[in-house]
């Protein structure tokens, strides 16, 4: 089985800030590292091949640096990894990102055919959680989101439970498929010595346009419909008020109350209804 | 794990790159084993690196961009009592020309980051996030190898360097340096604090690119023995204060309090004001001097940097001495290998390669600096405070005669010490640094 998994280098997101005058992220010093989601995916694709043998290749679109991400996917056990790289790609958005990233699976699969595509559910610093559906979509692959369990592939065909709103599902589908990983597919391994250099060893194979034979004008801003019209940070909530009942217990409870009544006045009804519930 | 090594190197700090660029550069197999998430994660300094010793081991260190944040023209001295301080400082235009970068800042975390990426493009592997747990020993105690915390993370090496640091939970597992003892050691923390470039070109006087250290001792220690640093970086500022630990511990005294109070100091409040926190770091360092130094060398190791101990307390050189006794290490592991002989015998070199450097000779010269400064708790409390009643007294203009005035500080520094005293301060402050 051959199995292509897409990762994305993002910024670390619980570092990034944003800078409240120009409302743009403020990227400076902050550690990129591989989208945890997308070492889900790995670790899942490394789990299948350890379970019905094959070779993993993972592919990213990124700058020279984003191989560092890919070297962590090495070091926890895939076979193989190409950056895809080229001033052509920069400015992308999910839908020109889907195309270059299947493009490049469309040449992965001439050589070695595919027979299935796991991403993350998203990256965390988008949050969009498109690119894996599109990639499906331009490779004309069955699409399974929100996996949470692979439970077994036979006859061609893959079974996997997908998270929905409210519960769960268990669903069958025909391989060639692209599956995005939720945290809970799989748990990522430490790796091992011996593999952790060979990963840091390893030489990235680099892509650019030329390289999988992709259109011009559906590669980067060009191939960009998607325009970010603004980015602010939620204004920052006030705290709420208190009541010192140290002193004069009475008073602050009946201070409370009041507070509840007057500014609260919907949350107090929500309150009453409920206890009127649970007197019944 | 089956691969082995020619060398392995513990530590990617600057004792542990440097003796992999040498090694790397002679061809020779190396590993490096980081325990941080990358080179410099975990080091901290107080960032004054000197431009002769990082030559010695990358002649075009300016060319491959090493990442200085500013070229030091000005090196000033404070002497502090609680409200007032004497200052005195060298600045020299040769620093500029010349001699540029004869001193310069750097992040420990930028820096150690790009100087373990030149010693992989000379060729050493550098493995990052993984932590030495046990060295390997054959039958007859002879080191070959260590043991990584990682599955199959065993590491043969013909011989094995060790550079991982002052604070080295490896040296209490195997015993290859004794645990330094609370009074070898000193605890400084050290803060960060951004400001706009050009601020901190005015607040200093220095024009772009250039910068300024300070080294202050006083009272802000709180009558320890120990001493506080104010160094330019590009946009911040590293304040760091630092005392010994068995007085901190003594005197139930937190660091942290102290960086608070010498922040709020007159000479040191306006360097730093409207800057904003950025980091905020603790470190050991080692100021036991040559007697707290261990066997430098035994089969099949070496031992270079802050973990053998080599520190200098009174210049506050500690990097030089790493990278120095790296390359040293390097070189005698080189004709070792050559030799075929990587016993203790084969590496006795490394011993007299570093009893002829500066490394040693500094560290015997200053060998009774540290018990000194120890002993003497009055150059942190009554001195600086005598000194600066006398400064005080003959700046305040009040129609006392200048005459009048000698006899009052005359008469206090006579209360509180003696001419005596004062006299066997200096002599023994002489002797242990001459």
């Amino acid at each position: 089985m051959h199995i292509v998994c897409c990762v994305k280098q993002v910024p670390d997101t619980t570092q990034v800030k944003i800078d409240p005058e120009t409302n743009t992220l403020i990227r400076a010093g902050v550690e990129s590292i591989c989208n945890p989601y997308d070492l889900v995916a790995v670790e899942a694709a490394v789990q299948l091949v350890e379970r019905y043998t094959g070779r993993v290749t993972v592919i990213s679109m990124g700058p020279p640096q984003a191989e560092s991400a890919l070297r962590e996917c090495l070091s926890i056990g895939a076979n193989e990894a190409i950056l895809l790289s080229d001033r052509a790609f920069a400015g992308a958005d999910t839908l020109a990102t889907s195309y270059t990233l299947s493009q490049a699976i469309t040449k992965i699969n001439a050589a070695e055919p595919v027979d299935l595509i796991i991403c993350g559910k998203q990256a965390i610093d988008g949050d969009t959680a498109q690119t894996g559906p599109g990639i499906a979509t331009w490779m004309g692959y069955t699409q399974l989101t929100y996996v949470s369990e692979i439970i077994g592939i036979e006859n061609g065909n893959i079974t996997v439970r997908r998270e929905i709103e409210g519960g769960c599902e268990v669903i069958q589908g025909r391989l060639p498929a692209m599956l995005t990983a939720e945290l809970e597919l799989a748990s990522i391994r430490y790796a091992t010595l011996p593999e952790l250099i060979r990963a840091l060893r390893y030489e990235v194979k680099v892509w650019g346009a030329k390289d999988i034979n992709a259109a011009p004008e559906k590669l980067g801003l060009k191939g960009s419909p998607t325009s970010v019209r603004e980015i602010f940070a939620p204004p920052v909530r006030g705290g709420g008020i208190s009541f010192d009942a140290k002193e004069k217990k009475e008073q602050a409870v009946e201070d409370f109350l009041g507070a509840l009544f007057t500014k609260e006045k919907t949350l107090m009804e929500e309150i009453l209804i409920k206890a009127s519930y649970a007197q019944e | 794990m089956k691969e082995t090594f020619d060398v392995a190197i513990i530590g990617a700090g600057p004792a542990g790159i440097s003796a992999a660029c040498t090694l790397a550069d002679a061809g020779i197999k190396t590993i490096v084993i980081e325990r941080g998430e990358y080179p410099g994660a975990k080091n901290v300094s107080g960032g004054v690196l000197y431009g002769h010793n990082l030559a010695e081991i990358l002649p075009d260190y300016t060319e491959r961009k090493c990442p200085i944040e500013r070229n030091i023209v000005e090196m000033r001295i404070w002497y502090l009592s609680k409200e007032a301080g004497y200052s005195i400082g060298y600045r020299d235009s040769i620093f500029t020309g010349d001699r540029k970068y004869n001193a310069f800042t750097v992040g420990r975390a930028k820096f150690d980051r790009w100087f373990a990426e030149q010693a992989h493009k000379k060729g050493a592997l550098v493995v990052p996030s993984t932590t030495v747990a046990d060295l390997l020993r054959d039958g007859n105690g002879t080191v070959t190898g260590v043991v990584t915390s990682r599955v199959d993370g065993e590491v043969r090496a013909r011989v094995t360097l060790l550079a991982n640091g002052i604070n080295s939970p490896l040296a209490a597992v195997t015993g290859y340096r004794a645990e330094p003892k609370p009074e070898q050691i000193a605890l400084a923390v050290k803060e960060t604090i951004e400001l706009p470039a050009e601020v901190i070109e005015q607040r200093f006087g220095v024009s772009a690119g250039n910068g300024v250290t300070t080294e202050i001792l006083g009272e802000m220690t709180g009558g320890m023995s120990g001493v506080a640093v104010i160094y330019t970086n590009r946009d911040t500022l590293s304040l760091s204060i630092g005392a010994n630990l068995a007085e901190l511990a003594k005197n139930k005294l937190k660091p942290y309090d102290m960086i608070e109070s010498f922040k709020q100091h007159p000479m040191v409040a306006p360097l730093i004001a409207d800057g904003q926190p950025r980091e905020y770091i603790a470190h050991w360092l080692a100021e036991g001097g040559y007697d707290a130094m261990p066997k430098l060398y035994g089969d099949g190791y070496l031992i270079a940097g802050d973990s053998a101990m080599l520190f200098n307390a009174l210049h506050r050189e500690g990097n030089n001495l790493a990278m120095a006794s790296g390359k040293m290490a390097a070189e005698t592991i080189i004709e070792a290998l050559n030799k075929n002989d990587c016993s203790r015998r084969g590496l006795s070199a490394y011993g007299e390669r570093m009893a002829e450097s500066f490394v040693i000779k500094d560290m015997k010269k200053y060998r009774r600096f540290g018990s000194f400064l120890y002993q003497h708790n009055e150059l942190y409390t009554q001195l600086p405070r005598l000194a600066s009643f006398a400064a005080r007294e003959m700046l305040t203009v009040n129609g006392v005669s200048k005459k009048q005035k000698q006899k009052l500080i005359m008469k206090e520094i006579r209360s509180k010490t003696s001419l005596f005293k004062l006299l066997r301060l200096l002599w023994r402050g002489w002797r242990s640094v001459k």
